[in-house]
Order: C-alpha cells, then structure tokens, then sequence
C-alpha cells in the first residue's frame, strides 16, 4: 500500500510537472523558441498571486482570475516587445536574450521580495484528504491540481485543433512564410501563443505556490521539470507532455522513496535514460 | 606558388601588444599588491572561461548553458585528487583535463540527440546531474562541501607568498595555453571547417565538412579545458561546495555575458568582454543584485542590436584583427598582394 501511495502521489505532482511542460512545448511548437526564462516567470506569476492575495484578501485559487489574465498580458507584451526581434534563423538571439531575461527576472524579484522563501495560505483545503481505497489517501489539492492540469492539456487541445487561432498557430508552425502569405500576422499569431503561454504558466505558478515554499532562485530547476517532462513525452505533442510530466513525478517519487537525495537524480537519470533510448520521445507527434 | 596569409598588419600589432602584454602580466608579482594579482588571475580565468565557451557556441554553433558541469568536475576532481590519492595539486590540473575529455564523450554521445535550444538546457540537466552526485560524495563533504588539507596547501610552496605567486602563474599560463590551442586550433583545417560552420552550417556540410565530427571534437576539447580551469579556480578558493562548483550564474551567466558583450565568435571578443565585465563589477558590486540584472539587460541589448559584440563593431569600424586568424590568399604573380 505505501507504493500505491508513493507512485499516486507522483502521478498528481506529475500533473503540475506538465503543466510547467505545456507552456514550453506549446511556444516551440509554434515559432520554434525555447524559453530559458520559462521557469523564472512560472516564479514570476506566484509572486503576483502572493502581491493580490494580499492586497485584496482572497484566496489563492482566486487570485487566478486576475493573476491568468496578468500573465497572459506580460507574455503578449514580452513577445510583441522584445522576443519577436529574436526571431530568425540564428538560434542564437532567442536563446541569449532569454537567458538574460531570466537573470533579470531572478534579481529583479530578488530586489523586490528578497531571498526569503514565501507560500500561498489556501486554507482548509490545503490539508484536506480522503481515502480512495483501504489505506490509500489521497489530498484534496492535488486532486484538483491534477484535474487541471488535464483540463489545460485538453483545452490546448482543443484549442489547436477546434479553432481559428489553433489554425493559425498550426500554419505559422508549419511554414512562417506561407502562413504570411496566406494573410496571416505572424508577430501577432506569436505574441497570442506567447500569452497562453503565460497564462498556463500563471495557473502552474499558482499551485506551485500553493503547495511548498518558493524563492526567487528556484525557476530553473522548474523549466527543467518542464523540459523533462516534453522530452520524455515526445516533442509535438500534447498527451505526451502529460504522460511526460506523470513519468517524471513518479520517478521523482519513487526515488525519494528509496533516499531523499534521489529524488531529483532518479528524475534526471529517467530522462537520460529515455534520450538514450528512445530520443523522440515516448509518444511523438505523428507526422503529417 | 600561391599561398594564404594569415597576418595582416593590425594582426602584426596586436600580437606586439600582446606580446608585450604578457610580459608585464608576468611580471606583475614584482609590482602589483596581493589584492591586484588576485583580481588580474581571477580575470585569467574567466578569459580562459568565456573563450572557450565562445568556441563552443560561436563557432560550432553549440550552445550551452551547462559548461558548469566540467568547471565543477574540474575542481571536484582536484579535490579528489588529493584529499583521496594525495597527489600534488599541481599534477591534478594536469589530470582534470583528460579526465573531462573522457567523460564528455558519454554525455556528448547523450545529449547530441538534441536539436539546437533543447540541446542547451540537455547540458543544463547534465550539469545539475553532476552537481546531485557531487552531493552524494560523502568523502568530499557530500552537500555541504570541504575544504583543501591544509598539508597539500603547504606543500605547494613554503610560504602564503610564494604560493600566491604560484597560482598567478599558473593562472597567467595555463590561460595563455587555452588562447594558444584554440588559435592553432583556427588556424588549421579544423578551424577552417568551423569557420565554415559558423558562418553556415548547411552550406558547410554541402561542401563536404563532417560537422558532427567536427562538433563532438570541439565538446571533447571545450570539456577538456573548462575542467582544467575548473580545478585551477577552486585551488585559488582552497574550499569546494556542489552550489559553487556547479553555479550557473558563475560559471555560464557571467561567462555568456563576457563574450556576448565583447563579440561572439571572435577570438578576441571574449577578452575585450572580460576587460569590460570587470571594470564594471569593480564600479558596480556595491549595488548587489540590480548589478546582475543591468548585466542581463546590457547583454540583452547588444545581441539585439550590436549581436557581434564591442569586438564585432571594431572589426566592422576598422577591420581590425588583433591575432593572425584570417585567411587571405597571395598570388604569386601580384607583388602587391597583401593588404
């Protein structure tokens, strides 16, 4: 019973793992940038929520209403501002700049809130719990994490697939120069993929603040987790990015199982191992 | 017959200036104050740093964020090397070198499979790889890191002069070393391929350059070099911790910034960065925090608009070269061939 409960609870922070994950994959996906500064602005968006629950006395899952909205703006004006000027065929600009971004990031919140560590009060349902079967419980929060976190794949799903804006975003991938032919406003379609983005990074940051402790430094090892989790899952797509984010919670569990100093390298070494094996991933994209 | 030239006449210039350079720095023991030739060796290292580096992603367009991981094994392996083999430290530079060029091959062999940026933040997982085992090493201190005996110190050199002395020179040297190799490195066949690479990857493979090949031996040699300075820094620190010899922000940040601001894909690009990166830290360290993000922001801007760095704009401006890297071809029938 204890390893049904270890690997159901990497299987729920698996859900918050690819929700860090979908943000990533989605903007590769559609302009082919990779975002270094990803995982300080998943920082960046519990800050914001810690400023408006504070200034306005509301819980944290509230605060999404305001803080998706937020983020979702940032990342509009961050793309139009800044990172459309990247984009190109030098892999170097977009890299470079967001890399310093993510320094900025870092010391900016660094400056404003120092070096303590800070947590979201989500109140009773933070410690909240019930049996699913004899012996095994399951928390109430993570549930509802992990619920979203499906809720956020399917929506982009969906959203790619169903939708105007999905086409759009499908064509500029498929080919930038025919999709501008086409009509399209490229710089546009990309600051619109930018701002979902950020907005799932918001509901990621959220949560992530919600259940443990957070600093302005730890960012990067989130836009690690995220990474992880698209490779494992296969780039391109985004089931494979959940069943990524899954494989690499439950690893993480499993190996701070057998020594809380393995809890991250059994991660690491389960992403190595799955680039060794099977380097596009466990469910990538079918082509065409 | 015709040949090709290398040297033009700024180049000719500028290897007296640095010849002449190197002569004072030498002697800097001589008239410099102790606090001097820590900051000038501490530079050294991050010429050695930022040019390898530069080689690494200027030249052979890989992109790393994760070179941490073989400054960190660098001085994890010196430590090792003589708290647990008590071999000379000296020696365990000497060591560190071939040891990182054996490991990368592995880890190359890994994180090859990744394309471009995710190939970036591949070597940023092997680094914080390296930094989690470096924790579980319970003889070197395991999380919370060790210090170098205080008997291998001393047996450096007799007196805390002398071995300062020592270090500086090793410093001066081994860093003149990595610019040597990496201009012979250019100036071959080798360096003519990478040149290619740099300035277009497919029509570089088009014309017959095995770029992987070419790739994975810069890895190799980049590795090599980043371990040995990595166990030269950390004998000048005498204490080593996973989060100091792994730090991103130390090793890559600072180090991305240098040769960003100074010119990548220039040889000497990453100097010029190094000159700049520290007058202003010596200016600027008061202010902390805001230091490292107006250093974020400056490197921001001139990717965007002056993306070939301070260097970039000399060449462009003057069309300088400070060292005899172009290739210029002399027929023999011309007299005047030269410029």
């Amino acid at each position: 019973m204890q390893w049904v409960n270890v690997i159901l609870q990497g299987v729920l922070i698996g859900g918050l793992y690819a929700m860090f994950a979908a943000g990533l994959s989605l903007i590769f996906g559609v302009m082919r940038l990779v975002n270094i500064a990803h995982g300080d602005l998943i920082v960046l968006a519990a800050y914001i929520s810690l400023l408006v629950t504070q200034a306005l006395g509301i819980d944290p899952l509230t605060s999404l209403l305001l803080v998706v909205p937020i983020m979702a703006l940032i990342g509009y004006a961050l793309q139009r501002g800044l990172l459309n000027q990247t984009i190109g065929d030098d892999l170097l600009p977009p890299l470079l700049v967001t890399f310093g971004l993510s320094i900025i990031i870092q010391n900016g919140l660094l400056e404003l809130f120092t070096a303590d560590s800070r947590k979201l009060q989500a109140g009773a349902i933070e410690v909240h719990t019930f049996q699913l079967l004899q012996g095994v419980w399951v928390g109430t929060l993570p549930l509802v994490q992990f619920v979203i976190a499906v809720a956020v794949v399917a929506g982009l799903q969906l959203l790619f697939y169903r939708t105007a804006l999905g086409r759009a975003f499908r064509a500029t991938s498929d080919d930038q120069a025919v999709a501008q032919l086409m009509g399209l406003d490229t710089r546009h379609v990309f600051a619109m993929a930018m701002a979902l983005s950020l907005a799932v990074v918001a509901i990621a940051g959220v949560f992530l603040a919600v259940r443990a402790n957070f600093d302005p430094a730890i960012g990067p090892a989130r836009l690690i987790f995220g990474f992880e989790a698209v490779i494992i899952g296969g780039l391109g797509s985004m089931w494979g990015t959940l069943a990524g984010g899954i494989i690499l919670g439950v690893s993480q569990a499993i190996g701070a199982q057998i020594d809380p100093g393995w809890q991250l390298l059994a991660g690491h070494i389960v992403f190595l191992l799955i680039l060794a094996l099977r380097p596009q991933g466990l469910f990538p994209k079918v082509s065409g | 017959m015709n040949r090709v030239e290398h040297a033009s006449r700024s180049s000719r210039i500028g290897i007296a200036l640095l010849a002449v350079a190197f002569l004072v720095l030498a002697s800097a023991p001589s008239w410099s104050d102790r606090q001097t030739l820590r900051l000038l060796a501490e530079m050294f290292t991050f010429i050695a740093l930022a040019s390898l580096w530069n080689l690494l992603a200027g030249y052979a367009g890989l992109v790393s964020v994760g070179q941490q991981a073989f400054v960190g094994f660098g001085g994890y392996l010196l430590f090792a090397a003589v708290i647990v083999f008590d071999i000379h430290p000296i020696a365990a530079i000497l060591i560190a070198g071939p040891a990182a060029a054996i490991i990368a091959i592995p880890v190359a062999a890994l994180i090859f499979r990744l394309r471009g940026a995710y190939f970036a933040i591949g070597t940023w997982v092997v680094a914080e790889v390296f930094r989690l085992l470096a924790s579980q090493i319970s003889i070197l201190g395991g999380g919370s890191g060790i210090s170098l005996p205080a008997a291998a110190v001393i047996a450096m050199a007799p007196t805390r002069q002398m071995r300062e002395f020592e270090i500086y020179w090793l410093a001066l040297g081994l860093t003149v070393l990595v610019l040597a190799a990496i201009v012979v490195l250019l100036r071959s066949r080798h360096g003519l391929a990478l040149t290619a690479i740099r300035d277009n990857e497919i029509a570089a493979q088009s014309n017959g350059i095995d770029v992987a090949r070419i790739k994975l031996i810069v890895y190799v040699l980049t590795a090599f070099g980043t371990a040995m300075i990595g166990a030269l820094i950390f004998l000048q620190k005498l204490r080593i911790s996973p989060d100091t010899a792994f730090s991103v922000n130390d090793w890559t940040a600072f180090v991305i910034f240098i040769t960003v601001i100074g010119g990548i894909g220039r040889v000497e690009g990453p100097i010029i960065g190094t000159i700049v990166f520290f007058v202003l830290r010596q200016t600027l360290a008061d202010l902390g925090s805001i230091y490292l993000l107006m250093m974020g922001a400056v490197a921001i801007v001139v990717m965007l608009w002056a993306p070939k760095g301070l260097w970039g704009l000399a060449t462009e401006h003057f069309g300088w070269q400070a060292l005899p890297l172009q290739r210029q071809l002399v027929l023999k029938e011309e007299t005047g061939g030269k410029r």
